[in-house]
């Protein structure tokens, strides 16, 4: 049975090595590339022509009705793996409470499909 | 690695568990070196084209040449970016993809972090991915990037919740979330999971051709519309660790295929056992890369409200009716 630290102490070394090969090479390169900068090279790309306004702008709204529905539908997930997990030991009963559950989010999903929310327009 | 897992650790063990990172490190960067090689190759043969063959025999060293031409390159920042984001957004890309592997087991002896909750640190790490993604395309100030980035959160999020959902059939029939485990479990029920769960399969295999941002769902840079979505303002390496985090989870989520539905390292047949495990990996492995790539010559793009109602209308019921399909049968039948 291995032993519970070591593995995460493999996971943050990964992580580690993660972090480690981006800055590294970005630093190494840093060495070797040009850095010759003037204004119309630091211009934001807009095919060509002088950018026109701003992008920070306030965005479609469609977005965060998307992000909405995300929360709620992770969130059941993150119910469903434990039960998926623990299934052998609760039964018959765990079956019905968890068919409860989705048959609610399934009313939502429903009901965000008639309100047409789900219409990509 | 297994003896070195139960092992107490020392400084001998910590600095095998880092050697053997940097060698998986080195190795997917190989891979990746690779692997784009054979996808312009493969796609090009599929188009009745040679592909790359200019740059060392057979054009082997076509992508080598292409990240030391990519080293070489001016890192230009707008003026308009928001700096400290705009620098920090590929690392956030890049990190999840080499941190996923530590749960990927290559075979029952070759594996690295033997976690309880595999699959949980998988699916949770891989998604911080989108973060990169859309600080990029915001921090630009750019309007392709800003878009690019928006159409991807909106897709990456979409098609996790059907991702997510379609392999909880295979955590129920094992009982757990061990990588190591669900192989195992494949093992004793003496069939793939790709044969219970063929369902989850294909919803896993739409889900995780998104979440890769692969041609058919390839919007987040459909180059004719975006110019190339997020990563427009970026060039140099920064550019080139996009690409990278890309390739690193093709290289994940092809292993994670292979380990979930095609059962992992066992044979196909039990008198076949005599070849090693690894072997079995790489073959299952390689067949889904070549898939991927399969794909990406075969489908056109598709708009980007055929994506969300694909996405939200038949993946996420499908996934759910999975569920509980697979829960049913395990009640009453099995």
């Amino acid at each position: 049975m291995p032993l519970y630290t070591n593995n995460y102490v493999l996971v943050t070394i990964f992580l580690f090595l993660g972090i480690l090969l981006p800055v590294a090479a970005l630093t190494f390169g840093r060495f070797l590339r040009p850095n010759n900068l003037y204004p119309e090279k630091q211009t934001t790309y807009e095919s060509g022509v002088e950018p026109t306004g701003e992008s920070w702008i306030q965005f479609n709204v469609k977005y965060y009705i998307y992000a909405l529905l995300f929360v709620i539908f992770d969130v059941e997930t993150i119910f469903l793996y434990p039960w998926a997990v623990a299934y052998d030991k609760l039964g018959l009963f765990a079956l019905i409470e968890m068919l409860i559950f989705i048959v609610l989010l399934i009313i939502g999903l429903i009901y965000a499909w008639k309100k047409k929310v789900l219409e990509w327009k | 690695m297994e003896q070195y897992l139960t092992q107490p650790l020392s400084l001998q063990t910590f600095i095998i568990f880092f050697a053997s990172a940097v060698a998986l490190l080195l190795l997917v960067l190989g891979f990746v070196t690779y692997a784009i090689y054979f996808e312009r190759k493969v796609i090009g043969w599929m188009q009745a084209r040679i592909g790359p063959n200019r740059v060392g025999p057979l054009g082997l060293l076509q992508t080598v040449a292409d990240v030391l031409k990519l080293l070489l390159k001016e890192d230009t920042i707008p003026k308009k970016a928001d700096k400290p984001l705009f620098l920090i957004a590929p690392i956030i890309a890049f990190v999840p993809s080499f941190a996923v592997l530590a749960v990927i087991p290559f075979t029952d002896k070759l594996h690295f972090a033997d976690l309880g909750v595999g699959l949980l640190y998988y699916l949770a790490i891989s998604s911080i991915s989108t973060i990169g993604v859309l600080v990029g395309g915001w921090a630009s100030n750019n309007k392709y990037a800003l878009i690019g980035g928006m159409r991807s959160a909106a897709q990456m999020i979409s098609y996790e919740i059907p991702l997510v959902m379609s392999v909880i059939g295979v955590i129920l029939i094992t009982g757990s979330l061990n990588l190591i485990d669900i192989v195992e479990r494949q093992r004793e029920i003496g069939m793939w999971f790709i044969i219970p769960q063929f369902l989850g399969f294909i919803i896993f295999l739409i889900a995780s051709i998104s979440e890769l941002n692969r041609t058919p769902f390839d919007l987040p840079e459909a180059e004719s519309e975006l110019v190339a979505g997020y990563h427009v303002e970026y060039s140099g390496f920064r550019f080139a660790f996009y690409m990278l985090a890309e390739y690193v989870y093709v290289f994940a989520m092809s292993a994670l295929t292979t380990v979930l539905f095609l059962g992992g390292w066992l044979p196909p047949f039990e008198f076949l056992s005599f070849i090693p495990g690894i072997v079995w990996f790489i073959l299952k492995f390689s067949a889904v890369v070549f898939f991927l790539f399969w794909v990406r010559a075969t489908m056109p793009r598709i708009r980007v409200d055929q994506l969300m109602s694909l996405g939200w209308k038949v993946l996420l019921p499908l996934a759910l009716v999975n569920i509980f399909i697979t829960a049913v049968v395990k009640e009453f039948i099995a």
